[in-house]
């Protein structure tokens, strides 16, 4: 790791995260905040600290319910995604009934899992599931439809099948779309794992936080908090390199 | 001695019945193997809608339209194709994005496993024969736009088809690098006897490299005028600025109209 990078890269984050908590903290004994209401950061950590063991556990859970659910997305939006950008039929038939079903909040949706499946990690996983494929569904497509025609004619008076055609040009052009959406997939995982364990479950950083919650202790909740931010930073940090690994020639220029 | 392509009185349109778009009328041209023909004209005079006629993409409405002999049904792969826009892979380096015919035309799409390696000396050879050199690992966007074109070329002549098609190949280059790939494409067509279509807006790039020049009228096409080029081959750049070549640059233009 070279000064520059240090400079550019490293210290600038760091600085202004440890300035956040640290006008937090000041604050919080400024205006003598009580405890129920917004615990300084000292407070947090402590509790962070005391409780890393059911913390951990917990943690635990919600990640790999999260990165099952986002898993199955994946291959899911990858598969269809490539259905609706194959045809315009087949993106007429579907597009209008994905909007539908992406509008329905999947809060509420979550009871209806409970009922299926029964309390426990698998309605997180179909909900993770469930909000996370429609933005790669919708990128892969977008990825297909911006195949140049006339590089496609290229192929085409070459004899290409459709099938040759997505294999050789529009999967591969999709592919820097696909792994864009996979960033926003990763968080919105992320989200309804939590939120389905908000709702009803008995493991997870969610539940965890909610007995907290029912127990007035504050500091727990916002421990809570703050690991769901660190896990969030590191799944999103996950698939950036996988981004950048797979589809290193979209990025011309800037890491070159 | 039979002509290699045949149009006789073919006519084109997009779409059906009463919204249909006539892009081609009653066109009739032949063109013989190793000519090289290039088809001028005004914007949106359905040039761009004869290659896709003659390539196969498109059937015609009407007319018949042979290719050594035999109707036109269908996609064929003894074309080569460039446009205006190189429309190179950005995520494959120059050699292999001149390979891709070669992984979907056969007999070579099945030999491509074996003879990998083969093909792949071939795709340098070629590049290097327009001047790429030392560039044939490089990714598009680390060559010139006239490297892009070339790359292009190669990439539609690496199958060896027996009719190129070009669509306005030169149209985004700089005069400069223009005049340079016009000497290019010459060499290419004497060396391999390949025949050529070229579509263009510019005139003096039409009768420098064809034997004969068409002239197509608005919307929809129809050709107004064949115009035979006879000065003598191998031409270098100079002769664009001899009196004959003027002579029949400025007929074309008469012919072209519009407003000055």
């Amino acid at each position: 790791m070279n000064r520059d990078y240090l400079v550019t890269r490293v210290l600038p984050p760091l600085a202004f995260t440890v300035g956040l908590f640290l006008i937090w903290e000041i604050g919080c004994r400024v205006l003598e905040v009580p405890l129920t209401v917004l615990p300084a950061p000292s407070e947090v950590f402590a509790a962070l600290w005391k409780y890393r063991v059911p913390i951990i556990e917990n943690s635990w859970v919600t990640l790999w319910t999260t990165l099952a659910g986002f898993l199955i997305a994946t291959v899911f939006g990858l598969a269809l995604g490539i259905a609706v950008g194959w045809h315009r039929a087949i993106y007429a038939g579907i597009y209008p009934v994905l909007v539908g079903f992406n509008s329905i909040p999947k809060v509420a949706v979550v009871p209806v899992l409970i009922l299926w499946f029964g309390l426990g990690e698998i309605p997180a996983v179909i909900t993770a599931f469930l909000i996370s494929f429609f933005p790669i569904v919708v990128n892969v497509a977008t990825g297909l439809a911006t195949t140049e025609p006339e590089l496609e004619d290229v192929l085409r008076a070459l004899g290409a099948s459709k099938l040759d055609i997505m294999r050789k040009v529009g999967i591969p052009r999709s592919m820097p779309y696909f792994f864009g959406s996979l960033k926003v997939a990763i968080t919105l995982a992320f989200v309804g794992a939590v939120v389905s364990e908000t709702v009803g479950a008995n493991k997870g950083i969610g539940k965890l936080m909610l007995d907290a919650q029912a127990g007035f202790q504050v500091p727990i909740v916002f421990a809570g908090l703050l690991v769901l931010a660190f896990l969030g930073i590191l799944l999103y940090g996950a698939t950036v390199i996988i981004e950048q690994r797979f589809t290193g020639w979209a990025f011309r220029g800037q890491n070159r | 001695m039979q002509p290699l392509v045949e149009l006789d009185n073919v006519s084109m349109a997009y779409g059906h019945g009463a919204q249909a778009v006539r892009a081609v009328q009653n066109v009739s041209l032949n063109m013989r193997q190793g000519e090289f023909i290039a088809v001028v004209g005004p914007s949106g005079c359905g040039k761009s809608s004869l290659m896709k006629l003659i390539s196969g993409l498109h059937p015609p409405a009407s007319g018949n339209l042979r290719i050594e002999g035999k109707p036109v049904n269908g996609p064929l792969r003894s074309v080569g194709m460039a446009f205006q826009n190189s429309n190179l892979l950005p995520w494959r380096n120059a050699v292999d994005n001149v390979l891709l015919p070669l992984e979907i035309v056969e007999p070579y799409r099945s030999r491509m496993r074996r003879e990998r390696a083969l093909y792949r000396d071939k795709a340098v050879k070629l590049l290097n024969s327009v001047g790429l050199d030392g560039f044939t690992e490089k990714f598009p966007w680390e060559l010139s736009g006239g490297m892009q074109q070339r790359t292009s070329i190669c990439r539609a002549l690496i199958h060896e088809p027996e009719i190129l098609m070009l669509d306005e190949p030169f149209g985004a280059l700089d005069a400069f690098t223009r005049e340079e790939l016009w000497c290019a494409l010459r060499d290419i067509q004497a060396e391999r006897n390949v025949t050529v279509m070229l579509v263009t807006h510019d005139l003096r790039e039409a009768v420098f490299l064809s034997d004969t020049v068409y002239v197509m009228s608005n919307r929809p096409g129809r050709i107004v005028k064949r115009c035979d080029v006879n000065l003598p081959r191998p031409r270098d750049l100079d002769v664009t600025y001899t009196q004959p070549f003027q002579d029949i640059v400025h007929e074309l233009r008469a012919l072209i109209g519009g407003k000055h």
